[in-house]
């Protein structure tokens, strides 16, 4: 124990029990369930496992998710860094009435928000007809699942932003401001490098989020194969569809965006000096 | 930060191309229709759809697309009714059409637009049990002893289990004489399911990849499809009675006017009463209407009830699967 | 309104932009709940929701979920301690493992832990062995609630934990504790708002949680039917005001819990801001991942 006295350390029966219990409990509930979809993508062998992968329908979903991903997370990042500017820079009522705002797609079960979408824009929903009527579909197409990922991402960024915003004060800002620079010059060279670690950090989690939505697609994606299915989705199907080992295979593809997400946040981690020694 | 204006631009470029993406339907080039159909149609309509396309093609020269949807019966007509575009419906009972007529989508007599009330071929509901069939399930009775759990779809979203549901009131009525009996046979019955899939094909994946359940309800196709994929581990069992189910199919005026394919969607679902398509419906365990094609199947006869026995799916609907129904007093204390 | 003068620029862009895009993406989805809710009477409305299967449904979202939670305070608690107090080899990769069911789609999830627990799976089956059903039941829905609430009490407690003063715990044993004084009036009391915090986003988490559960559970009616499946199945049989009525409860209480979060989570914040003396500087770098509430002692 880096630097800790031996007063402050529990005797080491004590620490090998917790450490049985801590590390039990991890590989119960986390290794032991991926190491199950592991093996079972893989059970027939890595060429069924590559064409499971590559088959039209799995591109299809991949194309889907990314298209999906690659609109939900920018517009979250941007909202994020609007509304973190907004609530910790400036006074005004209703300030925690907003934060609060913010987090509900949270804590909104995804089932719930999907319908949300379908009450909004279905056939018999509030502005759905007029939409239809002019020829724009927005339910059980694309448009309507990435409304759908981005509804349940929003609060991700904005997360990250607000207490790190808070944390820094706008001294640097206002320091800028009065040696001259513009409102943008200023938020551009001072506030967003300063902000470049919990942002990346947001978008990755925002990132994971989005690729990895269920519920609430599942509610307003037609079920389209090869159309309307995201990589969720299609996993769904091929479990459906009795065909096991291509569904784990496919699932695969989610746990590896999911060890990505989780190295590079660990790296940002690092980066940002959280392995800092105790004082 | 440039990073910042990179940014943008390429947020207004994807909002610019969702734009242009969700308002163009139709691209011009050959047909594309939409079938939204029931759940363990997918292997059937693999096979029709590429036969249908190249038929088509052969005949008329046009290259047709055809994209499938699959799920539980009521759960695809909902998703149809709240503006899934589909030119064709398949689904597991003429009641689920109904629903989506009754929203004008449809014309209400489309029933009567094709041979055979709209169903281009019939099947029914029997049981699939483990190999040596430990309990000894022969017949509807024998679903209600104490030790046999039974896998059965959620009657409320699938076709399968409201047929299913069905053909074991009819048999209980039959042999306990009258309702009250029957609808204490019914929850004595779901008594023994301990898990409830919302399609039929959730409830296949429980009982044979999660190993739940000594039985399973289920479609005639479904259960070969099981016992053909489960090497030996599954048997079919007949009950000497049964419901006769008959999924229909209809073109969704409304959708197929609007994506101008009426003509290839009457021709698609008469494609499926001529002799090939039958003889593909045969293959997949279906029974087909078309004599010959059914000669070729191997399926056993049994006695067969309709639902007419109910007084049609209106009433059944009504009296069984509505709020308050006889499957919701199955479960209220 | 006469202008109120800011120090800092783009207040207006800033707030403007957050309200047109929660008002849009939040505010209006949200009102067509109310809007279908709207459509059944005053009595229909509470027929619906304490209906005998809204009631056994509610009772298990909301029973599991604080189970879940509860099983994540204790052994969330453990975990962040020996994540951080001790060193053993692999303990970087465990820490990120820690993030796995965040990360991971809830889908996938649902069918890796159904894999494993159910009555052939690689666990399930000795469970099975002796009478317990750890999938399709409502064990099973624990289960899956955990599995997914895991990280919050983590990473909501580990970096307090990390930025506890070893100095304090020396004087509390210098004084005469016991090292079990020391944890229970010392240390867990420092822990206390980032437990309770971990405890609350767990639980609204748990509360919605869908996809994972739905092939962990049995669906059963009043047995083990959570109430997002019951809204699917409502939805399903075209009974949109029953839906959204069951979708109406659950809102309020995920605001009302939200509520609370954010509650604890200024007052928290307002303490430290309170506390900290004038020599010390404001922290330049925070570290990613840490909650609002639980910070420096």
């Amino acid at each position: 124990m880096k630097g800790r006295s031996r007063v402050c350390t529990e005797p080491v029966w004590v620490r090998a029990i917790l450490m049985i219990v801590a590390l039990g409990f991890l590989a119960v509930f986390l290794v032991l369930p991926l190491g199950a979809v592991l093996y079972a993508a893989f059970s027939k062998g890595l060429d069924a496992y590559i064409a499971a992968v590559r088959e039209a329908d799995t591109r299809s979903a991949v194309r889907l998710t990314l298209l999906a991903a690659g609109i939900a997370v920018p517009l979250n990042v941007c909202f994020g860094i609007a509304a973190a500017w907004a609530i910790t820079r400036f006074k005004f009522p209703g300030k925690r009435v907003l934060v609060t705002i913010i987090d509900l797609p949270f804590a909104v079960s995804p089932v719930i928000a999907g319908m949300l979408f379908v009450l909004l824009f279905g056939a018999h929903g509030l502005i759905g007809p007029w939409l239809l009527g002019h020829g724009i579909k927005i339910v059980f197409a694309i448009p309507a699942i990435v409304i759908a990922t981005s509804f349940v991402t929003i609060p991700f960024v904005a997360r990250e932003l607000i207490p790190a915003l808070e944390a820094r004060g706008p001294e640097q800002e206002l320091a800028a401001l009065t040696l001259g620079a513009t409102a943008w010059q200023t938020f551009r060279r001072v506030t967003l490098p300063n902000l470049r670690w919990p942002l990346a950090y947001g978008a990755i989690l925002c990132t994971a989020r989005a690729v990895g939505e269920f519920g609430a697609v599942s509610v307003v994606s037609g079920h389209i194969r090869g159309e309307t299915n995201t990589i969720p989705l299609h996993v769904e199907i091929l479990y459906n569809d009795f065909q096991y080992q291509a569904a784990f295979a496919v699932a695969t593809i989610l746990i590896g965006i999911a060890l990505a997400t989780l190295i590079g946040k660990s790296f940002i981690e690092w980066h940002a000096g959280r392995g800092r020694p105790s004082h | 930060m440039s990073r910042g204006v990179t940014w943008i631009t390429i947020l207004l470029l994807a909002i610019s191309s969702l734009g242009m993406g969700c308002s163009s339907e139709k691209d011009g080039k050959g047909a594309e229709l939409l079938n939204v159909s029931y759940d363990p149609t997918r292997e059937l309509y693999t096979d029709l759809n590429a036969a249908f396309t190249k038929a088509y093609a052969a005949k008329t020269g046009t290259t047709v697309r055809i994209k499938q949807s699959h799920g539980g019966s009521g759960k695809q007509a909902r998703s149809v009714i709240d503006g899934l575009e589909a030119d064709i419906v398949s689904l597991a009972l003429a009641g689920d059409i109904d629903a989506i007529a009754t929203k004008g989508l449809t014309d209400k007599a489309w029933q009567g637009r094709l041979p055979e009330r709209s169903a281009p071929y019939t099947s029914t509901i029997v049981f699939v049990v483990r190999k040596g069939n430990p309990k000894q399930i022969a017949d509807w009775g024998d679903l209600v002893k104490p030790d046999v759990k039974i896998i059965c779809p959620n009657p409320k979203t699938s076709g399968a289990a409201r047929w299913g549901y069905l053909a074991a009131w009819g048999y209980a009525r039959a042999k306990l004489g009258g309702d009250e009996a029957a609808q204490g046979f019914l929850k004595a019955l779901f008594a023994n399911v301990p898990v409830l899939d919302s399609g039929a094909r959730g409830a296949t994946t429980t009982f044979t990849e999660r190993a739940m359940g000594d039985v399973l309800i289920a479609w005639e196709n479904e259960a070969h499809l099981i016992a053909l994929h489960g090497g030996d581990a599954y048997q079919v069992v007949v009950p000497p009675r049964s419901i006769l189910a008959e999924p229909p199919v209809a073109v969704i005026d409304q959708y197929a006017t609007k994506h101008g394919t009426a003509e290839v969607a009457k021709a698609y679902l008469e494609f499926l009463y001529t002799e090939e398509g039958q003889q593909i419906i045969a293959k997949h365990h279906y029974r087909p209407r078309n004599a010959k094609a059914a000669a070729a199947t191997k399926l056993p006869t049994l006695e067969l009830f309709t639902i007419d026995e109910f007084g049609g799916w209106a009433t059944a609907h009504a009296k069984h699967f509505a709020d308050g129904g006889s499957f919701d007093r199955i479960y209220s204390r | 309104m006469a202008k109120q003068r800011r120090a800092l620029p783009g207040f207006g862009l800033s707030l403007g932009v957050t309200l047109a895009y929660l008002g849009l993406m939040v505010m209006i989805p949200l009102s067509t709940v109310v809007w279908r809710t709207a459509e059944l009477s005053l009595g229909q409305f509470w027929s619906t929701i304490s209906s005998d299967r809204a009631l056994a449904s509610f009772a298990l979202s909301f029973g599991a979920a604080l189970v879940a939670a509860g099983i994540n305070v204790v052994m969330g608690v453990i975990v962040a301690w020996v994540l951080t107090r001790y060193e053993f080899p692999g303990r970087r990769i465990l820490d990120g493992i820690v993030d796995l069911p965040f990360a991971l789609p809830t889908a996938v999830a649902g069918i890796a832990l159904a894999a494993t627990w159910a009555p052939n799976g690689f666990l399930g089956k000795y469970l099975h062995a002796i009478g317990i059903e750890g999938a399709y039941s409502r064990l099973g829905v624990i289960i899956a609630l955990t599995f997914i609430g895991l990280p919050f009490v983590v990473r909501t407690v580990q970096p307090v934990l990390e930025g506890l003063d070893p100095r304090v715990e020396e004087a509390a044993a210098m004084l005469g504790a016991t090292r079990l004084q020391t944890i229970r009036r010392v240390i867990l009391p420092a822990l206390r708002p980032a437990i309770v915090t971990g405890f609350a986003l767990a639980f609204a988490r748990a509360l919605g949680e869908y996809g994972s559960v739905v092939f962990m559970s049995g669906n059963m009616p009043m047995k083990t039917e959570i109430t997002p499946l019951l809204i699917m199945s409502k939805l399903e049989q075209f009974d949109y005001a029953g839906a959204t009525a069951l979708a109406l409860v659950m809102l309020v209480v995920s605001f009302g819990i939200l509520v609370a979060i954010n509650g604890l989570t200024w007052r928290a914040a307002e303490r430290r801001q309170a506390i900290r003396t004038p020599a010390e500087p404001a922290p330049t770098a925070v570290p990613p991942g840490a909650a609002s509430a639980g910070g420096e002692l």
